[in-house]
């Protein structure tokens, strides 16, 4: 099936050039410095120690607290290695030439799209699921604490990360290598801005600033997801005192719509690269 | 009628106001080696990519091994070898012949053994498990030789399969090129160098502006007109004179004289003229026509600009 063999080669691109190493060994070094700061924070700041149910919700509401923040991270670097790797994949080929003795091969075009789109998710997948572990592992070996249902919010996040990738490689079937990496952190930016604005808005009760945050979610649904997948992660009681948190306060949560709404625009992303790519001249 | 290896009916191709192939016709036999000439910006590059199915033709039609371009079960019998023979180079040259193989569809123990064959063939064995990054501009023109021939192609495309290599590396095209006719196959070569179409090919087709403005067999170039260079001492005004019932274009130059001769059989009676005539002969050197001097005939000394 050229559809693997050209995942497989996809793979073997970040393994060979050394992408795969430098995104484990920063992880790994990322994780190292949450585990430490992790330790410093819940050993040497006054946490209460007792077993009455009051110190033992704030412990958990810190732990929780801990963990999305850790996660926020994650999610970021997540995000930027899904931009980064598929920014180049396709102008970079086409600009190369390497392109040109895969397409004329008995492959069709969309075959080489899917191929590598497969083969982003199942790196993305490994680095995400190294680094969520990696946080979710550091708190429960510390401190026993597990937040609830890790596998939705980081199940989420992996779709934020394949939303970026997709828009990405459907930006670098049209586009050069720098004006896709500029887009795709352009839009993220919108996202994070409209995030924080819908936010204020939803605090101070300002409808325009919301819809400004919704509308922005619309065209980039990172932030929106992220609020989200922090929300799947918050302890009910936070939940229940309408704060759940994250670095970025969930004060107004995004609906499941918003993750149905993601995954078509992931597909629709898709289906751009591929008949963006199968039009163009190479 | 016969079934052509490729052919093109009025292929155009335009990128923007600009019209990069203005109207290719042609037609190759099946086992036919065929070069295509013309000079720099006449649309050489852009007619291969439209065949091969890279660049969308802006109108017309095309056919290799009977299919219309773009036929999926045609490409698997098709090879190519692109221009610039930029490849994935963190591949080893034996991975890269996997990968090509495994996309032609090959099965895994033909793919071995074929690939092992032509890493033989091109002289890389001992470098097969090098990265191609570690290459030099040579070694991966011959890999990418050995890429294209992976599916024993019945139309090979060569876009300047030589421009990297050394004289034994070019002396190694020709015979695979030569191979490759003795298979049956048909060979498209695009070359500048004239000297290795006039060794290779039998037909040349030369395009100017997007157009074939002629296509010559070359046997016939070969078994016209010959030009003869004569080296010799003590010549008289009518030793030269007297040339010119063998030939034509007689010019004499110090003690060297030229002619263009239609026959090879007046070499041995110009050389008696000569002595008859007391001349001191040192050399008399024969060379056909060459494609370099067809080349400008045809297209002109402008380059076709």
């Amino acid at each position: 099936m050229p559809i693997f063999i050209i995942s497989r080669l996809t793979f073997l691109e970040a393994v060979r050039r050394k992408i795969a190493l430098a995104a484990f060994l920063l992880g790994v070094a990322f994780l190292i410095l949450y585990g430490v700061g992790f330790y410093l924070i819940t050993r040497e700041t006054g946490l209460p120690t007792g077993s009455e149910t009051t110190a033992q919700l704030v412990r958990s509401q810190i732990f929780n607290f801990l963990t999305n923040a850790g996660m926020y991270a994650v999610n970021f670097l997540t995000l930027a290695m899904g931009a980064l790797v598929s920014a180049d994949t396709l102008a970079g080929e086409i600009g190369s030439g390497t392109i040109q003795a895969l397409v004329t091969k008995p492959v069709r075009r969309a075959e080489i799209v899917l191929g590598k789109w497969l083969g982003f998710a199942g790196l993305l997948a490994l680095y995400l699921l190294l680094m969520a572990g990696g946080v979710l592992a550091i708190v429960y070996v510390q401190v026993g604490y597990r937040v609830p249902n890790p596998v939705g919010g980081i199940g989420i996040i992996y779709l934020e990360s394949l939303l970026i990738m997709t828009m990405s490689l459907a930006c670098s079937s049209t586009f050069s290598t720098l004006a896709t990496g500029g887009t795709i952190f352009g839009l993220y930016g919108v996202a994070f801005i409209g995030g924080w604005v819908e936010q204020i808005g939803t605090l101070l009760r300002n409808q325009t600033a919301i819809n400004i945050g919704i509308v922005s979610s619309l065209i980039m649904p990172s932030e929106a997801l992220f609020r989200r997948a922090a929300f799947e992660m918050t302890s009910a009681t936070a939940r229940a005192l309408g704060m759940s948190f994250g670095p970025s306060f969930v004060i107004s949560v995004p609906s499941g719509a918003m993750v149905v709404y993601a995954a078509l625009y992931l597909i629709a992303a898709l289906a751009v690269a591929i008949r963006q790519f199968s039009g163009r001249d190479l | 009628m016969t079934a052509f290896a490729l052919e093109t009916r009025d292929l155009r191709k335009e990128f923007g106001d600009n019209v990069a192939v203005r109207s290719l016709s042609l037609q190759v036999q099946p086992g036919e080696v065929f070069g295509f000439l013309g000079p720099n910006g006449a649309g050489k590059t852009t007619s291969i990519k439209m065949l091969l199915g890279l660049v969308a033709p802006t109108s017309g039609t095309a056919t290799l091994l009977g299919a219309p371009l773009g036929d999926r079960a045609a490409r698997a019998k098709i090879g190519f070898l692109p221009e610039h023979f930029r490849f994935h180079d963190w591949l080893t040259a034996r991975e890269f012949l996997t990968l090509h193989g495994q996309l032609y569809g090959l099965p895994s123990a033909r793919l071995r053994e074929r690939a092992a064959e032509l890493l033989e063939l091109v002289g890389l064995t001992p470098f097969q498990h090098k990265q191609l990054r570690t290459f030099s501009k040579g070694m991966l023109q011959r890999v990418g030789l050995a890429q294209a021939l992976l599916n024993d192609p019945q139309l090979v495309f060569l876009d300047e399969p030589t421009s990297g290599l050394d004289p034994v590396g070019r002396r190694l095209v020709r015979d695979i090129i030569r191979d490759l006719r003795d298979l049956g196959a048909t060979v498209f070569l695009n070359s500048h160098l004239l000297s290795e179409i006039e060794i290779t090919c039998d037909r040349v087709a030369f395009i100017k502006h997007g157009e074939v403005i002629r296509v010559t067999d070359l046997k016939t170039i070969v078994d016209g007109e010959t030009s003869v260079t004569i080296r010799a001492g003590g010549l008289t005004p009518e030793a030269v004179a007297g040339l010119s019932q063998w030939g034509r274009d007689v010019r004499a130059d110090g003690d060297h004289i030229t002619l263009t001769v239609t026959d090879d059989s007046a070499l041995p009676a110009i050389t008696r003229h000569l002595v008859a005539h007391n001349a001191e002969v040192y050399a008399l050197t024969p060379q056909r026509l060459s494609l370099e001097e067809l080349f400008i005939q045809i297209v002109g000394t402008d380059g076709g600009l």
